[in-house]
């Protein structure tokens, strides 16, 4: 093969690897872009990691929104878990409390972390929590066993045809075990 | 010709024996490795599918435990995807590549002796995870976290077999590209060139673009488990539908990888036994360039159900049926072609004739399942599995043995022989349709994939399938048989072979000298 051709085989060679390297990194910059991407359409139902604060909402009194409540719990955790009520009628922008009771079943410490997800993806958004156990790390003793307080409020910019909306809890076991 | 041979000679310093296997930089040596190490996996993921079928051949549970079901499902798939379809492309690609465009070899010898070089260890490591504690992956071939973290001692094993899988492919696609944009004889203009190099051009393109994205999907798998990274752990604020979309952003442009060379074969062999050029050539190209441009918009209907909003849902389903399109433009082409064309039914051509009616078949389910509403129905059933084995048996695998037969005689020197190939179509046909037209009524019936066991009422057509499953694995022992046949001997095959065939590799003896085009040809 004569060095010309070899020359510019090395060159094609060379973008090409680009490329490959390019679309490695490419897979990597998806993880931040996913996250914002869920943010900005509120898909995925992530919800906020800290506080709303409210102010001037006015609420919704003709409208009645059925919240359902679920506890999961991850990796085996010998937890006891589940919530007050599983089901309450609310009117968007009016605060509700409620909350969810949590017992370690465990012989030793457990610290937990609660990770929320809301159905459907586009009410996770409007699902307003003015105080959650999500929020902080939960240490329970051996054996101990407590009420966790949720305070919420559905945005009245909740899309018209939702009519049910799911707030899950899933506990995982952030060690201390 | 004469060119060739004489220059036969002064490369007669390569290795004897195996090692001349092991040191070879020879694009037809590298292409046979690739196509017998193609043959052997077929035969491996054929064993694991017998084992599925068999399991399956009654409701309740007969031969094998769950787990080891588990594990088959999931090695037959890898197997089956990497180490048969996609080699047996890439082997027909180093055979026909430099001889369709007039080059003397590839562009990156020593490249291509290690891209194929790498895949028997990267199988090796894959195939021993069978023997751990444990056993071997069996959590599907898509590898969905949560559940295939819980992979015991195989999982690292797992990865670094993709990893490898994928560097081998990568290199083989960089140099196919490098071969095709520089090494064209002169005169052999891009839209003149034959329709397998470019439906392999724009393979090689995908393969270069998805591939790295498959190793950094498996590379987050990977520090998931051992490193307490996050990129799918709920727990640590990641999202695990978030590999569902990475691995599916791989992944349906990689199911056209399986798909596009096979386009490619089927073009140039209907041409040749209809005695026709072949209708539309330039459609065909941008045919085969918008399918892979459409494949990067598609992947969220692999995951319809996860949740997504209806626009998402929506967008999915249309830029899924839009493909449907371009595919039809190729479908009407090749019966354009043969359309008052003088054809002839020898087996190259039968197979060719298979894949475009059964390819056909498996486009269609296709578009049923791109309906998103109806796909809730559908999704995870064994009409997926019906679907995807109609485009990928008499599909990807019917194409690459339509590509066997058309160049065998090439390759070999020797006619192979045409009453046992037409018994391999005929056989293979109708049991490849006894094992999976069933299952699109199992699957609309609603039965679940990836399960050992059954409800009764879908019984008998477990056991029909099953049984055409039986006769379809042993009907391709014959082709083995033909092969080794027609490589030990046969009638003497002429330069151009087939009546009808038309291109620079007929051009050459049959067998081709080792090294052919050392003088470029000129293309009128």
């Amino acid at each position: 093969m004569d060095s010309g051709i070899q020359a510019a085989n090395r060159r094609v060679l060379g973008k090409l690897l680009w490329v490959v390297a390019g679309m490695f990194g490419f897979v990597f910059a998806l993880v931040p872009l996913y996250d914002i991407f869920c943010q900005v359409t509120g898909l995925g139902g992530k919800t906020a990691a800290t506080a709303a604060v409210i102010s001037d909402v006015q609420v919704d009194e003709g409208r009645l929104v059925t919240v359902e409540f679920v506890a999961n719990l991850n990796q085996d955790l010998p937890w006891k878990f589940h919530p007050e009520v599983v089901e309450m009628q609310v009117h968007p922008g009016k605060t509700y409390k409620t909350s969810y009771y949590a017992e370690n079943l465990a012989d030793h410490v457990i610290t937990g972390h609660a990770v929320p997800s809301v159905a459907p993806g586009n009410a996770a958004r409007h699902f307003k929590k003015t105080e959650c156990f999500c929020f902080t790390e939960q240490r329970f003793e051996s054996g101990e066993g407590r009420d966790m307080p949720v305070y919420f409020m559905l945005d009245p910019k909740l899309p018209a045809d939702v009519r049910r909306v799911t707030l899950s809890y899933t506990f995982f076991d952030k060690g201390g075990a | 010709m004469s060119t060739a041979t004489t220059h036969d000679t002064h490369h007669a310093e390569h290795q004897s024996g195996l090692l001349r296997w092991v040191f070879t930089t020879n694009h037809k040596d590298i292409g046979t490795l690739y196509l017998l190490f193609s043959l052997l996996m077929f035969f491996v993921g054929g064993a694991m599918a017998m084992v599925i079928r068999a399991e399956l051949f009654q409701p309740g549970m007969q031969v094998v435990d769950p787990m080891f079901f588990n594990q088959m499902t999931t090695m037959h798939a890898l197997i089956m995807i990497f180490g048969a379809v996609m080699p047996a492309f890439v082997g027909l690609a180093n055979w026909l590549i430099p001889m369709m465009i007039g080059a003397p070899d590839m562009a990156l010898p020593r490249m291509n002796n290690w891209s194929f070089w790498i895949l028997p260890f990267a199988f090796a490591m894959l195939l021993s995870t069978l023997l751990m504690a444990g056993g071997a992956p069996a959590g599907g071939w898509t590898m969905y976290p949560p559940l295939v973290l819980q992979t015991g001692d195989a999982f690292p094993f797992l990865i670094f077999s993709v990893h490898l899988m994928g560097i081998s492919s990568i290199m083989g696609a960089i140099n196919v590209v490098v071969t095709i944009v520089n090494m064209r004889a002169p005169g052999m203009t891009l839209m003149k060139m034959p329709l397998f190099v470019w439906t392999w051009l724009i393979t090689a393109y995908l393969l270069i673009a998805v591939m790295p994205v498959l190793a950094g999907a498996v590379t987050m798998l990977l520090t998931d488990k051992f490193f307490d990274t996050s990129f799918f752990n709920a727990a640590g604020g990641g999202d695990p539908v978030m590999f569902q979309h990475i691995f599916w952003f791989f992944g349906h442009p990689e199911v056209y990888i399986l798909i596009l060379p096979a386009f490619g074969i089927v073009s140039q062999i209907i041409p040749t036994f209809a005695r026709k050029p072949l209708f539309g050539y330039s459609s065909m190209v941008y045919a085969t360039a918008s399918i892979a441009f459409l494949s990067f918009i598609v992947w969220a209907h692999h995951m319809f159900t996860v949740g997504m909003p209806l626009t998402g849902e929506l967008f999915f389903m249309y830029a899924t049926m839009l493909i449907a399109v371009p595919t039809g433009v190729k479908v009407f082409n090749w019966v354009s072609t043969m359309w008052r064309g003088s054809m002839t039914f020898e087996t190259p051509m039968l197979f060719a004739l298979g894949f475009v009616v059964m390819f056909t078949i498996g486009g269609f389910s296709g578009l049923m399942l791109a309906i998103a509403p109806v796909d809730f129905q559908y999704h995870d059933t064994y009409f997926v599995v019906a679907h995807f084995h109609y485009v990928l048996v008499t599909g990807a695998i019917f194409a690459i043995m339509a590509a066997a037969y058309y160049w065998l005689p090439k390759w070999t020197g020797h006619m192979y022989n045409e009453t046992l190939g037409k018994w391999h179509f005929w056989l293979s046909t109708l049991f490849v349709n006894v094992l999976f037209f069933p299952q699109h009524f199992l699957g609309l019936a609603g039965m679940p994939r990836r399960i050992p066991d059954y409800s009764v009422q879908f019984a008998e057509f477990n056991m029909i399938s099953s049984l055409g499953g039986f006769a379809y694995g042993l009907t391709q022992l014959l082709f083995v048989y033909i092969v080794f046949q027609t490589i030990r001997g046969g009638a003497k095959a002429t330069d151009q072979v087939w009546e009808g065939a038309k291109g620079l590799e007929w051009t050459l003896p049959s067998p081709p000298p080792y090294h052919s085009f050392e003088t470029a040809p000129q293309i009128k």
